[in-house]
């Protein structure tokens, strides 16, 4: 009987079973930033402990940076505060930090698989939930919290219980106007944000296999939405092809040796999974929440549902905080603020894609727009290709890299009840800086779109105004 | 092992209703802006709190019946969302000891285990017998047997379930589990030193 790569990697980064039955594993790459690793470095303190192993510890800044303003010290004392916190326990532990200023400085989820530091086969944890992004890789990734952090740093091992793995196979072509933001919003709302608790989602089919690096990242990073601590996607040759040359990437005949070795840790064609789910990609539509959670979304043609069984009480509760009607159709909704950027959908090929969707047209009166790359690279790059140019003539502004207006906490916040078309991942009540802001979760195009309109908007209407293959 | 062994958690019951409740929800993103976890307690739920209050209610936490209270009675898939640790962080310095919910999402659920704040799920009827209990009565004290895998409360006795592993870490204090993963050293680099990725390819 074959297995999964999910059995594979757990096996060969497992060090023993503890006394409780829980395993102890073998963590490969650790990823820390500013917000959810000072007390743990201050519980080392205590200790007297050193970090395990700082050559496989890797910082950088991102949930609190500013994007634009980033001369040091920041405006906001706090968020000093915790860069410089960061500063000094990556200079007394001896970990490399890529900080602002550094080109290699962004998004933990974002410099990881471009720096080649996230490689298939690994173990790779951090305090942040979405690190099922790096998954997409054929790592083993997730999300730990700060005690966790604690102990990967002092042990570079975590306590942590087997999981179960979901296969879901993505069976078809993506029509166009659908993106793998539609296609990881769909997957959420078929099994529920709570359905992949105690699972590893493992997406296959031939949609996720044509998928770009890019857009397997967007599909892994939202494993957490769904309730799946770790997703990930079998390595093959596009992701080697990614691979091959970045700084932290075996090289010459290193390299073709490490290929051997990660194709041989994709799941068998006789694996054994607890589960299997089929979604058929031609049935897919650009995808919006509606809601409170990321699982409360629609079809860009549907109406907002009726509050009705026993989730009648949530779905009262989440229409009222966003201020529609059941039956109302969710496209010609007003925004306020249009974001794109966030882990989620941060990245070159997602700038591309809204690039294509805004170049010649402007953004609607009122909208605040704003384009937040996921790294310094990513905003080098799409610089380089003339993308900010494009974005600034549209009326969009064109910041610097970090996590933003995902979650934020740094200055770039909703205000009051704004609505806001976010390319990022949650859509929890406050979660974009203010307590009563709305956030509508979508593709990076359809953000573009609802930018230019000023309101909720079919991509694939403006989609047929862009010739097929250009961008 | 130096942490607590924790057994039995007995108190009073603060009852909050509602599905998926999201750890945004539970501490806003703004109070992780701290290099301490120290505080917190003062910002659980600082929205709904607030948001309560200009609608003329009072949040659960605010409820001066509750105040006091060390067990959390919750719905499905509590503490959905983020991997903070501040969330059950704020709670446990709120006050809170233990959690009793239909479930509890993953990392959520494993912060808090990390924190010594035991989480166990009830059926759904049984989370709302509960809920009945304290709300008739919040002066109810109930009280969690981890090993019996009970929780009673004045005429009403339940089945709490725990996964045996967790319910082991809580009674014998290898919760705090840092110590545990340091003291075979040798066998933690042994797997290391087999990993092509670190060993070279």
């Amino acid at each position: 009987m074959g297995k999964t790569l999910l059995q594979k990697v757990w096996d060969l980064h497992k060090v023993r079973t503890l006394p409780t039955g829980s395993t102890q594993l073998f963590i490969g790459l650790h990823l820390i930033h500013e917000v959810t690793t000072p007390q743990a470095f201050d519980a080392l303190r205590q200790r007297g402990w050193r970090v395990a192993r700082p050559d496989r510890t890797f910082a950088t800044v991102d949930h609190i940076v500013p994007t634009r303003e980033r001369q040091r010290p920041f405006l906001d004392v706090m968020a000093e505060d915790m860069i410089a916190s960061l500063e000094r326990n990556c200079r007394d532990f001896g970990i490399p930090l890529y900080d602002i200023g550094d080109d290699r400085q962004g998004i933990v989820h974002v410099i990881g698989p471009e720096l080649g530091l996230t490689q298939p086969g690994m173990t790779i944890a951090c305090g942040d939930s979405h690190t099922s992004t790096h998954g997409a890789f054929g790592a083993v990734a997730f999300g730990i919290g700060t005690s966790q952090v604690r102990d990967v740093l002092a042990s570079q091992c975590i306590a942590i219980e087997p999981l179960k793995v979901r296969r879901i196979r993505v069976v078809g072509r993506l029509p166009r106007g659908v993106y793998a933001k539609d296609v990881i919003l769909t997957i959420i709302q078929r099994l529920g944000i709570g359905g992949g608790n105690g699972y590893a989602y493992e997406y296959a089919g031939d949609a996720i296999e044509r998928m770009s690096m890019d857009e397997r990242m967007t599909v892994c990073n939202m494993s957490i939405e769904g309730g799946a601590r770790v997703g990930y996607v079998n390595p093959d040759e596009t992701t080697f092809t990614y691979l091959e040359g970045r700084p932290f990437a075996p090289q010459g005949d290193a390299f073709a040796h490490a290929r051997t070795w990660w194709q041989s840790m994709a799941s068998d064609a006789d694996a054994v999974y607890d589960d299997e789910v089929e979604i058929r990609a031609a049935e897919l539509t650009p995808v919006v929440t509606w809601g409170v959670n990321p699982g409360q979304s629609i079809g860009i043609d549907g109406k907002v549902p009726l509050a009705a069984g026993t989730d009648q009480q949530s779905v009262a509760d989440a229409l009222s905080y966003m201020g529609l009607r059941a039956g109302q159709p969710i496209a010609g909704m007003k925004v306020d603020v249009a974001f794109i950027g966030s882990c989620t959908n941060g990245r070159l090929s997602d700038l591309r894609e809204a690039a294509g969707i805004v170049r010649g047209q402007r953004v609607a009166n009122g909208v605040k727009a704003l384009v937040v790359p996921g790294s310094v690279s990513v905003q080098k790059a799409a610089e380089r290709e003339g993308l900010d140019v494009t974005f600034r003539d549209a009326g969009f502004e064109w910041r610097d890299a970090g996590c933003s207006m995902c979650l934020g906490m740094n200055p770039d916040k909703l205000e009051g009840n704004q609505v806001c078309a976010a390319s990022s991942n949650r859509n929890f009540k406050g979660r974009q800086g203010s307590p009563t802001g709305r956030t509508l979760l979508m593709s990076p195009a359809m953000v573009a779109a609802a930018a230019i309109t000023g309101e909720v908007t079919d991509v694939r209407e403006l989609l047929e105004q862009v010739p097929a293959g250009v961008r | 092992m130096g942490a607590e062994h924790i057994q039995t958690v007995e108190g009073r019951a603060l009852p909050l209703r509602g599905e998926d409740i999201d750890t945004d929800r539970i501490m806003p993103a703004r109070f992780l802006k701290s290099i301490t976890f120290e505080g917190l307690d003062a910002h659980v739920f600082e929205d709904d709190r607030l948001e309560a209050k200009r609608s003329g209610r009072l949040h659960p936490f605010d409820e001066p019946t509750h105040q006091g209270a060390s067990i959390l009675v919750a719905n499905r898939n509590f503490g959905t969302g983020s991997s903070r640790e501040h969330a059950p962080q704020g709670l446990r310095r709120w006050g809170i000891r233990a959690i009793v919910a239909e479930s509890f999402a993953e990392i959520f659920f494993g912060n808090s285990l990390m924190i010594g704040l035991p989480c166990v799920t009830a059926s759904p009827s049984d989370v709302e017998k509960l809920m009945s209990v304290v709300e008739r009565d919040p002066m109810a004290v109930l009280k969690i047997d981890l090993k019996a895998g009970r929780c009673q409360a004045p005429g009403v006795t339940i089945t709490v379930l725990i996964p045996e592993h967790v319910r082991d870490s809580l009674m014998t204090g290898a919760w705090d589990t840092t110590g545990l993963l340091r003291d075979n050293y040798e066998q933690v680099n042994a797997v290391g030193a087999k990993l092509p990725y670190l060993s070279g390819f």
